[in-house]
Order: C-alpha cells, then structure tokens, then sequence
C-alpha cells in the first residue's frame, strides 16, 4: 500500500507538472482527488488495513493528499497567470494611433476676453449691468456733457434712426442710466456693442465691442482710479506690465486720461505691433464729470467718481495676437477652432 | 497739428533733445503721434556752379560739366538739356542719397569720369511749390545767391524736425505754434518770447476805404477789418512758404499765405477778400438768405440755408463766415486792394455750416471749437506787421473793429482742498499756484481759496474739476499715487440670470458647438434671401450702405451667411451657435426706443449631423436649464424658411419659444447651400426667464423596479408626441421612466404603418411592485393606445 501510494504521489506530481491548461489540471484533479480517483479508491481501501498500520498509512496518505492539493494550486496559479499573460499580450493596442476625436466648440474670443475683464473686475468688487443698443442721443451724448454743436460729435461718425434715436457710439450711456436708477456706492461695469460709421479695414470694424467701468462713491480720487486701472491691467496682461497714464480730453471726463500698458508682444522693447514705442493705448479714463453726475441726479458736492473705457476687440486682438479686426465677424470655422 | 520745431524754437527756448520734447509734452497733455524729419532722403547734395560745359566725345546728348563745388571742382557727365555755363544746379556728389535709395557713385559714362551727378527737382522729390522751377525739365537751376558746396537741404530749407501733435477738441488754442510754445514752455519750464505786433505808421483811413455793417452779433461778436492797397501779389519767401508746407499748408501767394501763415502762428483764421470787387466796398456780415447760392474757393457751387452766416457785400455773399471765402472775391495777380478779415464767428453756427455743406477747412475746425475773442485784433496787426516786411502792399491806417463780445478774462475761486480731495493728492497751496501761474493764469491764494483768473484763449476752463486738470497734467499724472479705494465693501458677482447665460454658453461649447459674432445691422433684402415678408424695423438713416441698412429682427440671416461662408471655403462641417439681440420697433416711425431681445441660433451642416443631432443639443439644453419636461415640440408646415416636414415649433408651459427644422432646400439655394442645413432660434430672454437651474437632490430607490416593453404598430402621421403622452397619462406615479427605443418600417409592417418600441420603467416609492399591479397599468395603457391612435400591439 505505501508502495501504491508513493506510486500515485509520483505519477501525479509528474503529470501535474505537466498539465499544459487549466482543463488538464481539472482531469488530473479528477484522476487523483474525485470520488473515484486514484487516491480516494487508496483510501477507501483504507478499511481492509490492520489496525496497527492505520494511523501510519492513514498519515501517509494525507500527507500524498496535501501534497497533490498543494502541487495542484500552485500548478493552477501557474497556468492562470500564463493565461492571463496571454490574453494581455494578444490585447496588446498600437497606442501610438490617435485618440478618437471629442469635438468641443469653443467661445468666440470676444466672449472669452470679455469673461476674462469681467472676472478681474467681479474680483474687485464690481457688478456687471448692460444697457440698450439703440440708444436716445440724450443718454449717448447730451447727458454726457456733449451737446448737439459740441465738436466731439465729429469724432464719432454716428448712426442715426431718428434725431433723437441713435446706435450707441459708446458703452457709456449706461453710465447715467444706473445713476439713474441706483444711488451711490456705484461699482459696474457694462459690457456691450456700440457702434461708428467706419469703413471696415484690418484696425476698424463699423461695430465693436467696450467694456465700461463706473465707480461712484464718497471719496473717490484719481489716485483710485490709477490703482484700479494698475491692479486691472497687472491681472489682464501680467504682472510685470507697466502702466503709463496720459493726460487726454472725454468731454465727460474731467480730469482725463488714456492710459498706456507696456506692449503685451515685446514686453516693452519696441516692436511692430506697438509701433516701436514699447507701449500700447488700452483705455480711456478720467474722473466722472460734475455736470454729468449731475445728469445722473447724483450731487456733485457729496460724491466723486471715475469712469473708464476699454475696446474688447483691440484687447483680444492684443491677447491672442490676432492682426485682422474682420477675422472676429467672419467666422471662419478655421479661425473659431483656434480657440 | 503739424509743428516745425525750428518754428516752435522762434518762440520758446528750447534745450532738450527732440525725444525729450516729445515725450514731456504727451506727459502734459499734447500727444506727439509723430515725428518726421524734412529732407531725410536726401543726403550728400551740394550747391555748384557749372564752370564749363564741353561736348562728350563718344555720345551726342551727354556733354561734360566742370562744376564748382566749393572746396574743389570735379567732373560730371550730364544729359540736361537746360543747362548752361555759370548756373548754379543741386550736384549729388559721391556717396550721396537721393529719395528712392538711390545712392550715388563715381564712375565712367561711356568713357568719360562723372564724379557725380546733377539732379533735377524731380530726383530730389521737390516740386514748384517747395522751389520755383522745381518741376522744369531738366536739373533744377537755383538763384545766384547762395554759397557754393553749401548743401541744398540747408539752401532750401529742407532740414527741419516735424512734431504732429494729436490737438484734442477741448484745445483750439493748441491748434497754433504760440499755443503750442506756450504748453511746450511750461512742459519744459523754459521761456517762452512772443513776436512783438508792431504796425509801422501807415497813410490813408480805413473808414474811407470800406464800411462794415455787423447784422448778427450774436453769431458774430467781433469783426475786425483792415484794408490795404498797392498790392503786388508775387510768391512768398521761401522760409515763409517751407514753413506753410512744413505744417502741411499749400503755399498760394504772398496775400493768402501771410493769412494763413498767422492762422498757423497765432490760432486765429483770417480771410484776405479783393476788395474792388467787393461790391459798395461795403462788408455785412448776416446770415444766409434761403435759396442764396456761393461758388466757394474751392470752386463747387454751394446752396445756402438761412441759418448759415455769410459774409456778403451789398448784394451778395462773398464767402462762408468762418468756413471759406468765395471764388468772386478772390485774390489773384490783378488783385490792387485787399480787405483783411479777423474774427471770431460763433462755433456752432461755424460747425453746423460746414457739417451741413460736407466743407471742412482749416478755418472751420478752428472756430468751431470756440476761439478767443480778443486774437482777431492781435491776429490782424500781426498780418499787416508781415504785409510790411514782406513789401506785399501799403497798409491803409486804421482798423475796423466791431466789438460786441466782453472781452474780460473769465475768474473763478476753487477751494484747494477740493483739488486734492479729487486727486487723491497733498499739494499746498503754493505749488498749485505755481503750476497755474506757469500756464499764464492768474491766481491769488487766500485761507482755502484760489482766486483764479483765466487767460482768455483757455475756453476750456469752466470749473474746479478744469483747474484739477492743469494742476494733474503739469505735476505730472505719473507723479499721482495709485491707492485702492475706500469705502463701502461692494458685492461683485453675476446676477443669477447673467450666471445662467455663462451656463447656456457653456453647455452649448460642451455639446460641440462653436460660438460666432455677427453684425446687428443687415441687408433688407435678407427677407427675400430666407423667403419672408420683411417686418416692420428699425431702419438706419446714414448707413454706410444698402445692405447694412435695417437692424435684424431674426439672427436666422447672419447665421446663413456664415455657415455659406465656411461651405463656399471648404469647410467640411460646421456646428455653430450665436447669442445676439434682435431689434423690434414698437411703431413707426420710431418715437421710442425699440424693443431689443436676446436670442439663441443655432447652426449646423455636415456628415454627421440632422434634425435629431440639433434637437438633441436643444434638449440636453433645456434638461440643464430645468425646463426640458415643460417643453413642447411640435410639427410646423408653415414657415416658408423651413422644411415643411422637418421643422418644430418649441414652446415652454405653451409659450412660443422658437423653432428649429432644416432649412428649406430653397433658402438654402439663395446662399449658395445645396446640402442639409439644420438651424433653430429661440427666444434666449425667455428661456433665461423660465430657467430654473436649482438642482434638488432626490432619493435614491429603495425598491427593485419592473422593466417592461411595449411594442405597437400605428399609423405613420400618429406623433411621438402623443403616443408619449398617454402613455404618461396613463401610466400615473408609478411610471418612472418611458423611453422610445426603436422605430421601425418595412418588412413585416403595413404599408402607412410604423411600429415603435418603448422601455417602460415602474417603480414605487415605497413598496416593491407585484407583477400583477404593473399588468393593470400596461394592460391600461396598452388599451389607451388602441383606442386614441389605433395602436396594435405587436
């Protein structure tokens, strides 16, 4: 009997060293350990056994038992992971081919640009307020301290419906419009598309788009309005930018100014894009005019504030180093694409 | 404004590089946009006297020149014909540069030495205006008095520094060298020296010689007439016209350019008529009978209006006050006696004329911006002052001079602290005043008040906030602190309603579309172009054409232009949206502000898209914004833009929202689209309006739900639509969730008939479903079919 289980021990080891799959393995499982396998026929015969040689067999038979058990595992372990090692290597993928394509559109860059001010300002404490395209000369020019004969009006070629209806030439009819109906602390800016009679070439579009600023408070200063206008350019452009601040003339504005950043494309150098002068004109501003707080029914005495104006598609323009004000109308999916 | 620097240094002194200058005077307000230098392309050309001219032996039209350069005579082969010996001629010498970038070598011109070459006024790039005889054919001949191997930039005058300063509308008094030398003398802090106005005594009486009759003082508060005889029109001197065509002025005769050579020195316009044929030699300055025509100095016919100001003699106008004179009095080389005109005419009158006319003169852009009222006398003795160094005619003794205007300096008294308060400054009294005293005003400080007087061409001044200004500009913007404000800590964010727009926006970017920006005025022809009847609009009055002409009251047009656009340039498929305002006027003609209204288009062509692809993208819109179960599509046949079969209309809680459908084969064909061109509007305020974009968090089932399908066959014009709505109806709490999954034609199914398959989905919230429970319910719906659409079950 020792003889016969060795024997079985033997041939199941060697056979399972063998087994070439999982489904050899289960034969072999069966052949050995089933109900009427090899080992189990043993043990069964394990009664016709005198009594005093039971325990020793009985040992000696488990131990085969254990040791075809454990064989058999570590056999089974052995083929999986063959298996598995297989079945990667035949899913192997060529992952150098192109990712299949996700198509998602875009925002015009005027859109983008315009989020992009308007956070800067958000962050700073401003509300956002829009106001009509078609406007009433009232709000786009008399209330602003321009009246009809006033010379400024030859400076922007203005569309008219009626006498007195126009498309707005700016974004700062909104200006007295939120006096009107909001009282100080006034923090807004208006973003929106106005609208001049110029012929369209690369620099001028007959409608563009103005981000407008208006704060209205007690204690306002033109130091403020430097501080802002510094902070807002930092943010947009970067920190390292400079601010240049020029005395100007906005029939609105007074005092008033434009206000130069260090070009965004040289950094200051001098290069074609600020015409070598290593500046670039971003804005108009100045501190709010009395006679036009005074339109908005807000005292002059009490209050001051400052006003500025920016043109979003030059700051696009700039940002993007787009050369042609026409690309952001024409819509070219080529051109959209690339934001 | 133009400004010769060697002009501007006659008045002020001025030790600073031209840079330097520059970039000062725009840190005090008068921005420089340019400098040019006069002359720069001409380089290494001198004045010589030709001493022989000999025949050249080996070709019959060159000869050869020995030219006197100065320091050495040389040889130069020529093919001039009008040349002869002892002229003095321009001689570009070796190494020299002429416009064009040329540059000039010796060399041998068939054979013969020619160390360097004549020029004529041509090579130089001058004209009869910049030399006399500038334009001949041939070299350019100078006047025997200048110096030889003198360079010809030096002889002609062609070498001074341009400055073009930017003059804002506030500024009329800049629009002048003196207004210009006086910012540039407070910029710099040098000192300015004025020209002294002296008329040497004269004969004769000017109340004599002419009468002036002011009928509109209001329009005219000062006229101030001079008149001189024996005058001998000829051209000016050359410094004089270099100076004229330096500040972008054309040289015409000694006369005209004396006026305009004040207009450009003093600031003051002034017009030169011939008075003998000023009819009666009587002046009147009156407003413009309607009907009354004028031929002005630029020879077009003109037709007054009555509320033009005209200056007329005693029978008709002779020239636009302020604007131009009249060709009837113009001076030319007959001229005997001249009428000198210095005035100051009301600007908007001025403005209004020659807005009305489409004629801008450098006079006009003068006066309409408001001139002093004391330079027109200044202005006019300064002109006779040059008549007589000039030798242009005798003066006549006398001025005439109709004053109806408070010629008094305007005063005001600002509270000191009000300046700094406003510029965020610490100044003491005694730097603003200064700064106010350098810029010619008066100023007399007392506790917190300034006395300030205001030097008379300053119109600009009005108040506190002006004299800020000054004080800001020469102190130096840059020298301003920047500081964060104080006060009120303010909210900054987006309204609700601005915050779901960015979410519109971003969901549509997300569903792959690409966002464009079009033009708000259109053509009216684009109602024809998408086969509508063109509704009333807002229409503009100066448009810069036709087709842009109206306002839009749909984006569906422009949205058409630019996907044609991108077809006719390759582009194989294109998915777009715009956001945009829609213009409707609420009557005509337009009393008041129309109605503005922001609306969504969509957009798209291409392989992969249809009418399901752009609903879809609707869809999963509305699901974002809350309102997808309140929404309602339905068929529309109607819209002659729009596919008959293949268009909806959307409407939220039966609100008309918009449409959305494939363009008509025929509107597509007007632009040039012969492929499937999907396309929705909507009403984005609206949308915006209904939105709600709450989320509310549900509870997740607790309980298993019972999956059931539901095939039937109907009739194919029976719509989804419906057949979703009764099985809703029907399918009460219960049924969570209905989806169609299949739809099917053909084999199997009658002709006219379409089967649909449906996923029902039932759950209870809080019990598990028995199977016979849900048999009710389907039995129930499956029987509502049957009966409402003729359904078959399959």
């Amino acid at each position: 009997m020792r003889h016969n289980l060795e024997k079985i021990r033997d041939e199941a080891i060697e056979n399972i060293s063998r087994a070439k799959d999982l489904e050899q393995l289960e034969r072999l499982r069966l052949k050995y350990l089933g109900k009427k396998g090899e080992l189990t026929q043993v043990l069964r015969g394990m009664g016709g056994l005198p009594a005093e040689k039971r325990p020793v067999m009985g040992k000696l038979a488990n131990e085969v038992r254990t040791l075809i058990q454990e064989q058999m595992e570590e056999r089974r372990r052995d083929l999986e992971e063959r298996l598995l090692e297989y079945r990667l290597k035949k899913e192997t993928i060529d992952v150098t081919i192109p990712g299949k394509k996700v198509e998602r559109g875009s925002l015009h860059p005027l859109t983008s640009v315009c989020n992009e001010i308007s956070d800067i300002f958000i962050g700073m404490g401003f509300e956002i307020v829009e106001g009509p395209d078609v406007e009433l000369d009232y709000y786009n020019f008399e209330a602003l301290n321009i009246p009809k004969s006033h010379p400024s009006r030859d400076v922007q070629d203005t569309f008219y419906i009626t006498d007195e209806i126009l498309l707005r030439t700016h974004t700062s009819p909104v200006q007295v419009r939120t006096m009107e109906v909001k009282s100080p602390p006034i923090k807004i800016i208006v973003p929106g598309r106005v609208y001049r009679s110029d012929d369209v070439d690369a620099t001028h579009s007959p409608i563009f788009h103005q981000i407008e600023g208006l704060v209205i408070d007690e204690h306002i200063t033109m130091a403020d309005l430097k501080g802002v206008l510094d902070v807002f350019v930092k943010k947009l452009f970067g920190e390292r930018t400079q601010t240049k601040f020029r005395p100007h003339y906005f029939p609105f504005t007074e005092p008033s100014m434009e206000v130069d950043a260090t070009c965004v494309t040289c950094g200051g150098e001098g290069c074609r894009i600020c015409s070598h002068t290593g500046w670039i004109e971003i804005l108009g501003a100045g501190m709010v005019h009395p006679n036009v707080l005074r339109y908005g029914g807000i005292d002059p005495k009490s209050y001051s504030g400052f006003a500025f104006g920016l043109g979003l598609d030059r700051i696009a323009n700039l940002k993007y180093g787009i050369d042609d004000i026409r690309l952001l109308y024409e819509n070219d999916m080529r051109f959209l694409r690339q934001f | 404004m133009l400004v010769p620097l060697s002009w501007l240094k006659e008045y002020v002194n001025i030790d600073v590089s031209t840079e330097e200058l520059c970039n000062r005077m725009t840190m005090t307000g008068s921005n420089v946009e340019m400098v040019t230098r006069v002359g720069e392309n001409i380089e290494g050309v001198v004045i010589g006297k030709i001493l022989t001219i000999a025949e050249h032996p080996n070709a019959d039209r060159l000869v050869i020149c020995n030219v006197d350069i100065g320091d050495k005579t040389i040889q130069v082969v020529t093919g001039a014909p009008n040349i002869s010996e002892g002229d003095l001629v321009p001689v570009a010498v070796e190494g020299a540069c002429l416009p064009g970038d040329i540059v000039i070598k010796r060399g041998k011109l068939r054979g013969e030495l020619s160390e360097g070459m004549l020029c004529s006024g041509e090579e130089l790039g001058l004209t009869d205006e910049d030399y006399h005889g500038s334009e001949v054919d041939g070299i350019l001949i100078l006047g025997e008095e200048y110096t030889l191997g003198m360079d010809i930039r030096e002889a002609l005058l062609l070498n001074d520094e341009v400055i073009e300063f930017e003059i804002t509308p506030d500024r009329p008094d800049c629009l002048s060298m003196i207004g210009i030398a006086r910012e540039a003398a407070t910029t710099i802090a040098s000192s300015l020296c004025l020209p002294s106005i002296e008329v040497s005594p004269c004969t004769g009486n000017v109340y004599n010689e002419v009468k002036v009759v002011v009928e509109d003082e209001q329009l005219c508060p000062r006229y101030c007439a001079r008149v001189v005889k024996d005058i001998k029109i000829e051209e000016s001197p050359l410094w004089m016209r270099r100076r004229l065509i330096d500040a972008g002025i054309r040289p015409i005769n000694n006369i005209v350019d004396i006026t305009n050579y004040v207009m450009l020195e003093m600031g003051q316009p002034m017009h030169a008529f011939d008075l003998d044929k000023v009819e009666d030699r009587t002046v009147v300055v009156r407003k413009a009978k309607e009907g009354e025509n004028l031929t002005t100095l630029d020879d077009v016919d003109r037709k007054l209006k009555a509320n033009m100001l005209v200056i007329a003699d005693a029978k008709k106008p002779i020239g636009l006050a302020g604007v131009m004179g009249g060709a009837n009095t113009e001076i030319t080389e007959d001229t005997n006696w001249v009428l000198l005109e210095s005035a100051k005419f009301d600007g908007p009158c001025v403005r209004f004329t020659s807005k009305a006319l489409g004629l801008r003169s450098e006079s006009s852009a003068r006066f309409e911006k408001g001139m002093d009222v004391n330079l027109p006398r200044k202005a006019i003795d300064r002109a006779a002052q040059l008549i007589q160094e000039l030798g242009a005619g005798s003066v006549v003794d006398g001025v005439i001079d109709v004053l109806n205007a408070d010629t008094n300096p305007y005063e005001l008294e600002v509270r000191w602290t009000d300046i700094n308060n406003l510029l965020g400054l610490e100044l003491e009294p005694e730097a603003m005043v200064e700064i106010l005293k350098s810029l010619n005003f008066g100023v007399r400080h007392r506790n917190d008040i300034l006395d300030i007087v205001v030097p008379t061409y300053r119109q600009d001044i009005n108040g506190m906030e002006d004299i800020a200004e000054e004080i800001a500009r020469i102190y130096g913007y840059d020298n301003i602190p920047k500081t964060l404000m104080k006060g009120t800590v303010s909210r900054g964010m987006k309204t609700e309603r601005q915050k779901k727009l960015d979410y519109v926006r971003d969901i549509l970017v997300g569903s792959g579309l690409y966002e464009i920006v079009t033009y708000s005025f259109v053509s009216p022809k684009v109602y024809d172009m998408i086969d509508k009847k063109m509704p009333e609009v807002v229409t503009i009055s100066n448009p810069l054409g036709e087709d842009q002409s109206i306002m839009r009251t749909t984006l569906i047009p422009s949205m058409l232009e630019v996907l044609a656009r991108n077809k006719s340039r390759k582009v194989e498929a294109c998915k777009v949206f715009e956001i945009g305002k829609i213009f409707t006027p609420k009557s005509l003609p337009l009393k008041e502000l129309p109605e503005e209204k922001q609306m969504l288009c969509i957009g798209v062509y291409g392989d992969d898209v249809d009418f399901y692809i752009l609903k879809g993208i609707v869809e999963m819109m509305l699901f974002e914004l809350g309102l997808l179960e309140r929404t309602k599509f339905t068929p529309v046949t109607t819209d002659t833009t729009f596919h008959p079969g293949r268009t909806a209309a959307m409407a939220i809680d039966n609100m008309h929202i918009g449409i959305l459908g494939e363009i008509h084969p025929k509107v597509g064909e007007n632009y040039g689209l012969n492929t499937q061109i999907l396309l929705a509007e909507l009403d984005l305020d609206a949308i915006l309006d209904l939105a709600d974009t709450q989320k509310y968090y549900k509870g997740l089932p607790k309980f298993p739900a019972v999956e059931r399908d539901l095939a039937i066959t109907v009739e194919k014009d029976v719509l989804a639509s419906d057949i979703y709505d009764i099985i809703r109806d029907f399918g009460g709490d219960i049924l969570e969730v209905v989806e169609l999954f299949d739809i099917y034609e053909g084999d199997q199914i009658p002709e006219g008939y379409r089967s649909m398959a449906y996923s029902l989905i039932y759950r209870a919230a809080d019990r598990t479903l028995k199977d016979e429970e849900v048999d009710v319910i389907h039995g129930e719906i499956v029987k509502a079919l049957e009966r409402k659409v003729g359904a078959k079950l399959r």
